[in-house]
């Protein structure tokens, strides 16, 4: 034990760098330089993840608290991208007359909490992985209140923490039942001592609820409407990418590694949740009509086809999540990026508003109608591969009637993703959105997530190389 | 006088249990935070249980109970801030008023 264990965890140390320098530049800044705040925290936050691009070895440091994976690795490079393209997005809505005064604070408590999905998801002990789930969802709620001073962004955020923590509550209560049956909290101490018996089984159900909740899986997804809707733009696109991508992945590794013995029961579990979430979220998306509220049932169901990469318990599925979650965030970012300025320019956050947009906005509405195509999984985009290798893995494990359930689905969803696409390109409207020009950073975002989109499926590359970390159980 | 392990066991699950009634059935958004706080507390004393009965030679339930019980009084705090905001732009703290967003 010595001060060389923290030379491991390289990444979360640059990330703490990076929110204390831009938290002393916002207290000490003067006015006229906290112009450059966009700027600089994409910079840094730009230096911070190419610095930890390449994933490093496996390494365990502080007694087994903290255990670093290389597909970790990959996982926190992929959440810190998304979370630049996020910040690159948000500056236009940092402008706005009331919120500027509190601008530097967005990015301090939008690093942290991404700091808190990297010890998350770095975690080798159950302490270490509540720190990291409450470190990523308490500053959320903050967030999702930013504007307060309208009401409905202040209703998100009580709907937003109450409902979180009495999920973390919940699932304390489970992991207290463990700690009861098992004697250990390590990760590698826990899975020798579970044996499947009724107060472990109930332990499991109860410490489930938590990441079921953050993942917004179908009978804990009450409060996903509410926030999305409510919390400002740039922050639904923070909530449904980033914070739902790690939980996934720590979902999967927790499964993997800690609950392996459990392995049927969890598989049944997820076989009924997995069904739920995706039928009935497509469902209550068709009849949505603000389009913030679409997307949040629309990411109710990616995260239904997400966990579709956990059940068969695979290192084919774990490939598969992670680059579900890599290509689901280009996609939802596009779009977001599109409701965003759209939102910031003509205030319209209904579909009906989006009619004729293609004739007053034709490059956003290519842009959105990208994004669109890559989440429904029509095949030249990168949404066809990412669903195909998720089906893939989960139909090598013998689960046929859930993989052709979800496909039932998919047809669904393409019917609702559609239907913005017909009020954009076909809808003709009296008084459509007019035309603007957007900001440097939305258009280089936009361009960055377009491409994404486009040459992801193409280039075997990144499947591959994400391939080469992935492990099984 | 011996106490066992099952009378703390006993109360910290109807603590538990009362907490999650409170979260449903109450009106008031502070009432609904004291019953999470039930649960949080149920928790608390679980691990502390355990520990000191089941497993006293190393100190890990109650390391994690110091820790819960820091993070929830900062999510108790937020909570609390979040509402006073809310009792700033409607002037009332019940959750039936909060209807702003609904399918």
């Amino acid at each position: 034990m010595g001060y060389a264990n923290f030379l491991y965890m390289k990444e979360e140390l640059s990330l703490v760098a990076v929110i204390v320098i831009l938290l002393l530049y916002d207290i000490f800044g003067s006015q006229k330089s906290l112009r450059y705040f966009q700027p600089v925290a994409c910079v840094l936050l730009l230096v911070h993840t190419l610095v930890n691009l390449l994933p490093s070895g496996e390494a365990v440091a502080f007694g087994g608290m903290y255990h670093n994976t290389p597909i970790g690795n990959i996982v926190k490079s992929i959440l810190s991208f998304g979370t630049l393209l996020v910040f690159m997005q948000a500056g236009n809505w940092l402008q706005s007359e009331k919120i500027i005064i509190r601008r530097g604070e967005f990015y301090v408590v939008t690093l942290s909490t991404l700091l808190g999905m990297y010890f998350m998801i770095s975690a080798g002990h159950f302490l270490m992985y509540f720190i990291g789930i409450e470190l990523a969802s308490i500053p959320t709620a903050t967030l999702v209140a930013y504007d307060k001073y309208r009401n409905k962004s202040a209703e998100a955020a009580a709907k937003y923490i109450l409902s979180a923590v009495f999920a973390s509550g919940l699932s304390l209560y489970g992991l207290s039942l463990i700690y009861g049956t098992t004697g250990s909290l390590y990760f590698t101490d826990v899975p020798a001592k579970l044996d499947g018996s009724p107060i472990q089984l109930m332990a499991f159900a109860f410490f489930f609820v938590g990441l079921g909740f953050k993942l917004s899986l179908v009978p804990f997804h009450q409060w996903t409407p509410d926030t999305y809707e409510g919390a400002p733009t740039s922050v639904t696109a923070y909530l449904s990418v980033i914070s739902k991508g790690s939980a996934a992945f720590v979902l999967m590794a927790l499964l993997f590694k800690v609950f392996a013995p459990l392995v049927k029961e969890w598989q049944a579990i997820l076989y009924g949740i997995i069904i739920l979430t995706i039928t009935l979220a497509n469902i209550f998306a068709i009849r949505q009509q603000n389009i913030k509220r679409f997307f949040a049932y629309s990411s109710i169901s990616q995260a239904g086809y997400i966990m579709l990469g956990v059940i068969g318990g695979n290192a084919l599925g774990m490939t598969g999540l992670v680059y579900y979650v890599l290509v689901y965030m280009l996609s939802n970012l596009a779009a977001f990026g599109v409701i965003s300025i759209v939102e910031h320019r003509s205030g319209k956050v209904t579909i009906d508003d989006y009619n004729g947009l293609y004739a007053t906005n034709p490059r956003l509405s290519v842009v959105m109608m990208l994004a669109l195509f890559s989440l429904a999984g029509i095949p030249p985009f990168a949404g066809f591969f990412s669903k195909f290798f998720i089906f893939a893995a989960a139909a090598e494990q013998g689960f046929y009637v859930l993989v052709f359930i979800a496909l039932l689905n998919t047809i669904i969803s393409l019917y609702y993703y559609l239907r913005i696409v017909k009020a954009m390109f076909i809808n003709k409207s009296d008084a459509p959105i007019a035309g603007f020009t957007s900001d440097a950073y939305t258009r280089v975002s936009l361009l960055v997530c377009s491409l994404g989109i486009l040459l992801l499926g193409i280039a075997s590359c990144v499947y591959e190389n994400i391939g080469r970390f992935s492990f099984g159980m | 006088m011996e106490i066992h392990m099952e009378y703390y066991l006993v109360i910290s699950t109807i603590m538990f249990f009362a907490g999650i009634y409170g979260f449903i059935t109450r009106r008031n958004l502070l009432a609904i935070l004291i019953s999470i706080e039930l649960i949080l507390n149920s928790v608390d004393m679980n691990f502390v249980v355990f520990n000191r009965y089941l497993f006293p030679e190393q100190m890990e339930g109650l390391f994690f109970s110091l820790f819960a019980i820091g993070i929830s009084a900062c999510e108790t705090a937020v909570a609390i801030a979040i509402i006073i905001n809310i009792y700033r732009n409607i002037r009332n703290i019940q959750a039936k008023n909060l209807n702003q967003l609904k399918d």
